[in-house]
């Protein structure tokens, strides 16, 4: 029996209905509010914002509740949003040594001015469940507090390049192209590649550095600094002749020192990888400055091994996850045109076949 | 937050300009890919935002858009694009080939011949017709800039010397005059003749943020060989619902023990068709048309 498949309209308008009610869950339940996930699930809102390349906590909340947590259609969903926003302008770089850091550790000094904080970090915390936390109403004792200390943190590297120890990066006068109004091409620079790597899916990237460090491309990295906190986000305003400062934002940052014994065009010095993302996501900052390490082989004069994180085309590619998530759900739309094609071919390539194959067997 | 209004057709002005501009210079050089600084869209990469920021640079406010998928007006993806226009640019739409000003479409050309009032906007997953030769897009620019295809003609060359005919049955590789081998996106091989149209042919390919032309009555020659010449075949069979013989036909399997019919993939042809009085094998033990309410 035929069915012509009419109402599509109709089957589209039921499913997202029932998209609505499924994401509502069980109405006995208090419904979530955009502020509890802010506060509550704010490495999520965090990663939201970072891959959304758009920071605004609270949009980034909505999104994570209308895309019931799933966070690649959160990003995409904030992405949406953000490429119909009106650009005013670019803000100053944004100054990392002034950042009112909530944690800040090297892993190549043992103390150094401003010192080591771990501030709020998993890292040491024993991945036993919790229970206590499933019977809700429990607030967590106050951390201790001291006064906060209101000097910069100089960065650890500008203490390895006071020696020259370090590459030193020369400063770039040019505004960085914009990944998002430009089409990609190749070969790139670097302020673009960190943009990729910036807005960048956590896992892909992630998975780029672990490749590097078991050997595909090694460079082996320290975490020269890791920091997270608040800067300021100053911009010029023509009319005032001066930049006034227009907001604060929560970014984390990592630089790592690579070892790096020289090639024919630089002297044996430590070389640099650079990760900067929205919000507290660390594994994404360290990672992201691994890949970026891998990628400047070619202005460090090091030698391609043909290492995936090496090559830029691949991984600029392939690290957005709007991008992939979308042309790997493609296949889900109807291609009976396409398999109609490959049916007919394939028929008539096994009606050649099976012909010779009997041929054979009579010969 | 409320929804707030949109620019016609979604885009802001600029960005459409950018589109345009893309969009004359691929008509300029024809089967060349232009990048252009695609947009994030409220709809997937891969589900049309190529064809979508194409169509929304073209639309006019007197426009009339047509949006098919697998030659269907209703088929899902379809029906979402053709809402969003009809949401954000407020265009007339039409399922009728003959009636629409601008037509986007995903894997097929429509059966009926295209005017020179309208244009015919594809959605394009891979513009790169070389990529599954050489996934580096570097190198496929390069060998576009220098003419340089002949690993392509290898490709076609080793099918034949494997199958005994040439192993592409959909986005078969086309040269558009005598110049840049083009990706005609994933329409059947027995599209390709209809490449040479009177309307203008647009792709459109978000994610890859590329845009490529063919301007109406453009040369476009799908590669072969002299002793093997393209072959734009189809199912061998009439449209069981109205007899045509010389549409592109959708298999339908009819039930568990190997039954099966063929019926024309362009609704609005078979359709135009059945209105002017032909039939095919199964037009009158047809079972009536199904509840779709129901369906739904």
């Amino acid at each position: 029996m035929y069915v012509a498949v009419k109402g599509g309209e109709r089957a589209i308008d039921n499913a997202h209905a029932w998209l609505a009610e499924e994401r509502r869950g069980d109405t006995d339940i208090a419904e979530m509010s955009i502020a509890q996930i802010r506060e509550q699930l704010a490495l999520a809102v965090d990663r939201v914002m970072a891959e959304g390349s758009l920071y605004d906590p609270d949009l980034a909340a909505l999104a994570i509740k209308q895309a019931r947590g799933d966070m690649i259609e959160a990003v995409f969903l904030i992405r949406a949003y953000r490429t119909t926003l009106p650009r005013f302008g670019a803000s100053a770089p944004i100054d990392t040594g002034a950042m009112a850091c909530d944690r800040r550790i090297s892993a190549t000094f043992k103390d150094l001015p401003g010192g080591q904080v771990l501030g709020p970090t998993f890292d040491y915390t024993h991945r036993l469940l919790d229970f206590a936390l499933a019977a809700e109403g429990l607030e967590p004792s106050e951390a201790p507090e001291a006064a906060a200390d209101m000097a910069d943190l100089p960065h650890v590297t500008d203490f390895l390049a006071q020696e020259d120890l370090i590459q030193r990066e020369p400063e770039g006068s040019d505004t960085p192209r914009d990944l998002t109004r430009e089409p990609l091409d190749f070969p790139t620079d670097r302020p673009l590649r960190l943009q990729a790597l910036s807005r960048g899916d956590e896992g892909f990237v992630l998975s780029m550095a672990y490749s590097t460090q078991r050997g595909y491309g090694r460079n082996h990295p320290f975490v020269g600094e890791l920091r997270t906190g608040k800067v300021a986000v100053e911009m010029d305003i023509p009319e005032l002749g001066f930049a006034i400062e227009i907001g604060e934002a929560v970014v984390t940052e990592c630089e790592t020192v690579n070892q790096f014994t020289g090639s024919k065009t630089e002297p044996p010095q430590f070389t640099r990888g650079y990760g900067l993302t929205f919000g507290h996501c660390e594994r994404k900052a360290i990672s992201m400055a691994l890949v970026d390490r891998a990628m400047r082989w070619a202005e460090l004069g090091e030698d391609n091994v043909g290492a995936p994180a090496q090559d830029e085309e691949f991984v600029l590619y392939h690290a957005d996850n709007v991008q992939a998530s979308g042309f790997l759900e493609h296949i889900k739309l109807p291609h009976y045109v396409d398999f109609q094609s490959e049916l007919e071919l394939i028929r008539r390539l096994r009606a050649d076949a099976m012909a010779g194959q009997h041929q054979e067997a009579a010969e | 937050m409320t929804d707030q209004a949109y620019n016609f057709a979604y885009l802001d002005e600029q960005t459409k300009r950018m589109i345009r501009r893309a969009i004359l210079k691929g008509v300029a050089v024809p089967g060349y890919q232009v990048p252009f600084a695609s947009r994030e869209m409220p709809m997937p990469y891969g589900w049309g935002t190529g064809g979508v920021q194409v169509s929304a640079a073209c639309l006019t406010p007197d426009d009339t858009l047509k949006v098919i998928d697998q030659g269907a007006d209703d088929t899902t993806n379809a029906v979402s694009i053709r809402k969003f226009f009809e949401k954000t640019a407020e265009v007339a739409v039409t399922e009728k080939t003959s009636e629409a000003s601008v037509i986007q479409t995903r894997h097929r050309i429509p059966e009926e011949p295209l005017t020179e009032d309208q244009i015919l906007v594809y959605q394009v997953p891979i513009p790169e017709p070389l990529r599954f030769l050489e996934p580096s897009e570097v190198e496929t620019r390069k060998m576009h800039s220098l003419e340089e295809y002949g690993l392509m003609y290898v490709k076609l060359y080793e099918d034949i010397s494997r199958h005994g005919e040439i192993a592409t049955a959909y986005a078969y590789p086309v040269k558009v005059e005598d110049r840049y081998v083009m990706d005609p996106s994933p329409i059947p091989k027995f599209d390709n003749p209809k490449m040479e149209s009177a309307a203008l042919q647009l792709f459109g390919a978000g994610r890859e943020q590329r845009i490529y032309a063919v301007p109406p009555y453009t040369k476009v020659v799908s590669l072969d060989f002299e002793d093997h010449p393209f072959d734009p075949s189809k199912a061998p069979h009439p449209c069981a619902l109205c007899g045509a013989e010389d549409s592109y036909l959708d298999e339908v399997i009819t039930d568990d023990r190997g039954g099966r019919m063929f019926v024309c993939s362009d609704t609005d042809f078979c359709a135009g068709r059945r209105a002017a009085g032909f039939t095919g094998e199964m037009t009158n033990t047809r079972p009536a048309p199904v509840d779709t309410e129901a369906m739904a």
